[in-house]
């Protein structure tokens, strides 16, 4: 899923566009514990936003700071121009999807997805006609007269998405929507999702620590840790363009080199590692002489068995150390002469005939990668 | 069944038997582990209670159990079989004792209610304090376990006496003039009451509300609702099987009451657990005695069986 940067599709790229959410300077303490710390972000109309970081980065916190059941400690939460800071959760524009659910177990599953609109005193018919839209949403008709504890798990995240949706609220907030169902139908819950949000066009703000989900639900996504924000750009940006090193360890595999910068010029950079020189054909401004990191993705790297026709850089030879057959691909450790082992994923483009693979245990292979595959990482 | 006998070898068939032993033993186990619970009231509670049965249907007499015998030999292969009646007809027609039944449930409902009142709030604070607040709450809230039950009642006959400490206080901080008359009164009782049975509330609500997610009064907010609203539609519905078995709880042994109403009433209230001790003891009536605690028994069993056919068949069409 690629994002072109046209400002159609991308409001965050559109300097006149106002953004439903703005978080500015926003801090959150537990006594000691700083759980946000002084993040900004603005989100725009239409987005799904993912907050995507390990446990304890604050992703939950700034998530119920936007709900209301937190307080900011310092900095401001205004959605659609309005400043919430006194506004109660009961009284704001949002609604959210609990990472347990949090259905009412007396209700049924229509009284549950009624209870909202009850609040606001919608007309009875009308609180029909939406409960009915909804659960057609959601495909769940047939199950209105059911209470919770007689739905599985994936009919009950379905109604609590059903329960949120139904007030039509400025903002969505779901907190690990997923995370409760099993891995198959996680997958195909992740594309629902998608699907409904470009249904609805409510703008989803989604809480998550699997860099999966994340990828796939996206718009845009803030990579959080220790309570800041590490990065926020797209998923490409965010898997092929990492800024520092613990985005591109923390979303997907990557093989992180230290390396000094021997040559810095407009059209590209040149670094020595462990693994050679590796020549980036990106330029950069970074110092000459400075110590960083370059990260290369597993994927990214060829493996040969002959020797290249030409020797240079970006280059390297090895011997297989390991190898993990996932069926689709293989994942193979390589491990250098220096003994250093570089992670090497290839597809199993063909079956192998004689039941054997072609690449195999203790085989000297050769690795090489393009001039654009290699990624500058910073702290 | 085959007894083994077909399997030529001894080995084998000693192998079968010690199997078939051990699958023996594995079942009795099973109804052994069943049955003691069972056993327990049968022995317990169905026994005494077809002994006071049979003696509320006897009649007084000046002997030694002090009542007659229901089966006798007459002789000639006769059985004599006698069931008498009188005492209930007695009971019911006795506007003393319909009185004081109706006085009892009262005083009793009216205590639940209160230890509801007051419960109901303390058990929330319980749970909604922190860690180490709760585990201190809880302790305060057994602590009075430690101390006999008979010596708490007569410290509160110290506090509420005519001189008593409250109205000691109340005269000596110039409040009022002559003392408050609380002791010997209905008052007396629903403290008496309220303050003893107060943790048999509050301990069933406490483990009802402990288990309650938190998440769902979070999402009656985010879905719109007020405080008070959220209380009413969420958090008092789920607390209901809690406030069911702490009512319980309270009124079937309050109804019963002995002691208290004795010591902090006086003779001015009368419950049904004073009369059936003046007439087992007082007038060694045990017939009668015992007619009206089966009486007493049909009065709190009833409702509670009925409650729970409805509780039944409301699970039932849930599902």
């Amino acid at each position: 899923m690629t994002v072109e940067p046209n400002a159609g599709d991308s409001p965050w790229l559109d300097r006149d566009a106002e953004p439903i959410v703005q978080i500015k300077n926003v801090t959150k303490k537990f006594g000691d514990f700083t759980a946000v710390n002084g993040v900004d972000l603005d989100i725009y109309k239409g987005e799904l936003f993912c907050l995507l970081g390990g446990s304890g980065c604050g992703k939950t916190t700034l998530l119920r700071m936007l709900a209301g059941f937190e307080t900011p400690t310092s900095g401001n939460i205004l959605i659609d121009g309005g400043d919430m800071s006194t506004v109660p959760p009961y009284e704001r524009p949002t609604n959210m999807m609990f990472q347990s659910y949090a259905l009412f177990p007396h209700m049924t599953v229509e009284k549950n997805i009624a209870f909202g609109l009850q609040q606001d005193k919608v007309p009875r018919s009308e609180i029909d006609d939406r409960v009915h839209d909804v659960l057609q949403l959601v495909e769940l008709q047939d199950y209105k007269k059911r209470k919770p504890q007689q739905l599985s798990g994936g009919q009950r995240q379905r109604v609590a998405l059903a329960r949120a949706l139904v007030k039509k609220p400025k903002l969505l907030l779901l907190d690990e929507p997923l995370g409760a169902l099993d891995k198959r139908l996680r997958k195909q819950t992740q594309f629902e999702l998608a699907n409904i949000q470009e249904q609805v066009g409510i703008t989803f703000i989604v809480v998550t620590h699997d860099q999966e989900e994340a990828m796939t639900l996206s718009t845009r996504i803030a990579v959080m840790d220790a309570g800041k924000f590490v990065q926020i750009g797209t998923p490409t940006e965010i898997y092929e363009f990492p800024e520092t090193r613990f985005v591109a360890d923390f979303i997907g595999s990557a093989n992180i080199l230290d390396g000094r910068v021997i040559e810095d010029s407009s059209s590209h950079v040149k670094v020595a590692t462990d693994l050679g020189e590796i020549f980036i054909d990106q330029g950069q401004s970074v110092r000459s002489g400075s110590q960083i990191w370059v990260g290369i993705r597993p994927e990214k790297i060829q493996l040969n068995k002959k020797p290249p026709k030409k020797s240079g850089t970006n280059q390297a030879i090895g011997i297989v150390d390991d190898i993990g057959y996932l069926g689709d691909s293989s994942i193979y450790k390589i491990r250098l002469e220096s003994g250093l082992i570089i992670e090497v994923a290839a597809p199993n483009l063909t079956r192998p005939m004689d039941r054997e693979h072609h690449i195999t245990w203790e085989d000297t292979v050769y690795l090489n990668w393009a001039p654009s595959s290699a990624m500058l990482l910073h702290a | 069944m085959s007894e083994g006998g077909q399997i030529g070898s001894n080995g084998l068939k000693g192998a079968g038997l010690m199997r078939r032993f051990s699958d023996f033993l594995q079942s009795a186990w099973k109804t052994i582990v069943v049955f003691i619970p069972y056993a327990w009231l049968l022995i317990f509670f169905l026994f005494p209670f077809f002994i006071v049965a049979k003696i509320s249907l006897a009649e007084i007499t000046i002997a030694s159990p002090p009542f007659t015998k229901m089966i006798e030999w007459a002789g000639n292969g006769i059985v004599n079989i006698r069931l008498v009646f009188d005492n209930y007809s007695y009971i019911l027609s006795d506007s003393l004792y319909y009185k004081t039944y109706l006085n009892s449930l009262k005083i009793s409902l009216i205590s639940t209610v209160m230890c509801l009142l007051i419960g109901y709030p303390m058990a929330y604070g319980i749970v909604r304090s922190g860690p180490v607040a709760k585990r201190v709450l809880l302790f305060m809230i057994i602590l009075p376990f430690w101390t006999s039950f008979l010596l708490r009642v007569y410290a509160w006959m110290g506090l509420l006496a005519d001189q008593g400490t409250i109205n000691n206080l109340l005269i000596g901080l110039g409040i009022i003039d002559e003392p408050i008359r609380m002791l010997y009164t209905e008052f007396a009782v629903f403290v008496g009451v309220v303050y003893t049975y107060l943790p048999f509330m509050i301990l069933p609500l406490y483990a009802n509300m402990e288990k309650l997610d938190g998440s769902l009064t979070e999402a009656a907010a985010d879905l719109g609702s007020k405080p008070t609203n959220t209380f009413f539609k969420v958090t008092l519905p789920l607390t209901y099987p809690g406030i069911v078995a702490g009512s319980l709880l309270v009124f079937i042994p309050a109804t019963g009451e002995y002691v208290i109403p004795d010591l902090l009433g006086g003779g001015n209230v009368l419950m049904i657990g004073r009369l059936l001790f003046n007439e087992f003891f007082s007038n060694t009536d045990w017939p009668v005695a015992s007619a009206v605690a089966i009486i007493l028994l049909f009065l709190l069993v009833l409702p509670m069986t009925i409650y729970q056919y409805y509780q039944a068949k409301a699970v039932e069409e849930g599902q």
